[in-house]
């Protein structure tokens, strides 16, 4: 785990990379990687995320900037700019039930071929996809997920680049930072080793590229 | 006594000591203001927690405690969190055992469709895919009717949120289950009649032997 600045992390992510985005509705995401992404310019994103949250907030405003080229999540309702751009065809969206790309999202951390899930059989989801029956039931195969960065919002986060998460700010953080090439990290608060117990540590500190200093 | 308050207090008579329950928003989250006295339910919010409780006072609000909305809620004494992949796995590991939905349409088989209208309505499923295929007990709660025209039909127009047929459907005027795979007409809301129900009801209704009002 290395620290680094703000703008030297932001940097590191070329136009046109994956980006896997902690957050629910903007609670929990990297608001400051939102905004230095802003600032640089990043073109051509494409985004893996439960959601664009609102215009102005987290995801949003990577949406508002026109910098999202793709994005894959599992609802853009309370977001009316992401579906304007994905009516004018400027963004594609991929939609997915928040189960299966949550599982997408952890098969691809953790070396898995894909994830059989219920959800989705029968439904326009299946479409285009292997179905397999185990034990009698019916299951859609779905294809695991793995991004270049993985740009997580963390409560706490030690020297080691350990973490914890606060309350519904956790939802998709750690699993993303298991499915990531890099893996960059902005905290609440960044305090010494120790003061994160070993049991209460969520994302062990190895899976951290870079916490971004305060 | 308007349709959401009908709807909600008579769903709220579902619930059972301990439960795990899981409120779509909307109507189904008014659910939670009728908890019959002396139960305790827990209810889950997708975003990852359980044991979520009332909307915060003014300026009792914290950032990081919010509902599956994005919205400020509480949390109750005994209350967890838990990421995305664990609330998930709680859902369609059948651990859910009551999710309260919305609905667009029903079919005469309890075929829900309640995620998108293609070209108009496109916000994405959210969480209604894995609830309504994971959940044990699927209940939805929506009007009767959307601008006159029935919202229980023989056949689903709109794509369907899962092949798993609904427990039951509660609306202002009625409610239905599906015993067999067919929807059949259990209670009547006060004041209204049978006829007032198939009529605003486009499939055929069996009638429950033990057929009664609505208790509320």
């Amino acid at each position: 785990m290395k620290t680094i600045e703000l703008a030297e992390a932001v940097a590191k992510i070329p136009d046109g990379a994956t980006l896997m985005i902690g957050g629910f509705m903007g609670v929990g995401t990297p608001e400051r990687l939102m905004d230095e992404i802003v600032r640089q310019g990043k073109r051509n994103l494409t985004v893996i995320a439960n959601d664009t949250a609102l215009p102005g907030k987290g995801i949003g405003k990577l949406v508002d900037a026109k910098l999202v080229g793709k994005t894959i999540a599992s609802h853009i309702g309370l977001n009316p700019e992401t579906q304007k751009q994905m009516i004018a065809g400027t963004m594609q969206v991929d939609l997915v039930p928040q189960g299966t790309l949550i599982e997408r999202i952890r098969a691809g951390g953790c070396g898995l071929g894909g994830v059989l899930t219920p959800t989705g059989v029968g439904t326009v989801v299946e479409e285009g996809k292997q179905k397999v029956e185990v034990n009698g039931k019916t299951f859609l195969l779905e294809s695991p997920l793995r991004a270049d960065f993985a740009l997580v919002h963390a409560f706490l986060a030690d020297y080691h680049g350990n973490l914890s998460y606060a309350l519904t700010a956790r939802n998709f953080n750690p699993v993303i930072a298991m499915a990531a090439d890099t893996v960059i990290v902005t905290a609440e608060n960044v305090v010494p080793v120790g003061v994160i117990a070993p049991d209460h540590v969520i994302t062990p500190g190895p899976l951290v590229d870079f916490l971004v200093a305060h | 006594m308007d349709a959401p308050t009908i709807i909600a207090k008579r769903i709220a008579q579902e619930l059972r000591e301990g439960m795990l329950v899981n409120l779509g928003i909307g109507i189904p989250t008014l659910v939670a203001n009728y908890v019959p006295p002396g139960i305790h339910v827990y209810f889950q919010s997708e975003n990852g927690l359980i044991g979520t409780g009332p909307i915060p006072e003014h300026g009792m609000e914290h950032p990081m405690l919010t509902d599956a909305a994005g919205k400020p809620v509480t949390a109750l004494p005994g209350a967890c969190t838990f990421d995305s992949a664990t609330s998930f796995g709680l859902i369609r590991g059948g651990h859910v055992d009551m999710t309260v939905l919305g609905g667009l349409q029903i079919d005469a088989h309890g075929h829900l469709a309640n995620w998108v209208i293609p070209g108009k309505m496109v916000p994405g499923m959210g969480g209604a895919m894995d609830l309504a295929t994971g959940a044990k007990h699927v209940i939805v709660a929506m009007q009767h009717t959307a601008k006159g025209k029935p919202k229980v039909l023989n056949k689903c127009t709109l794509p369907l949120t899962t092949i798993k047929p609904v427990d039951m459907v509660v609306s202002e005027l009625a409610v239905i289950a599906f015993p067999d795979g067919r929807a059949t007409l259990m209670e009547t809301a006060p004041g209204v009649s049978v006829e007032q129900v198939a009529a605003a009801t486009e499939c055929e209704l069996a009638i429950a032997t033990d057929l009664h009002e609505m208790r509320l």
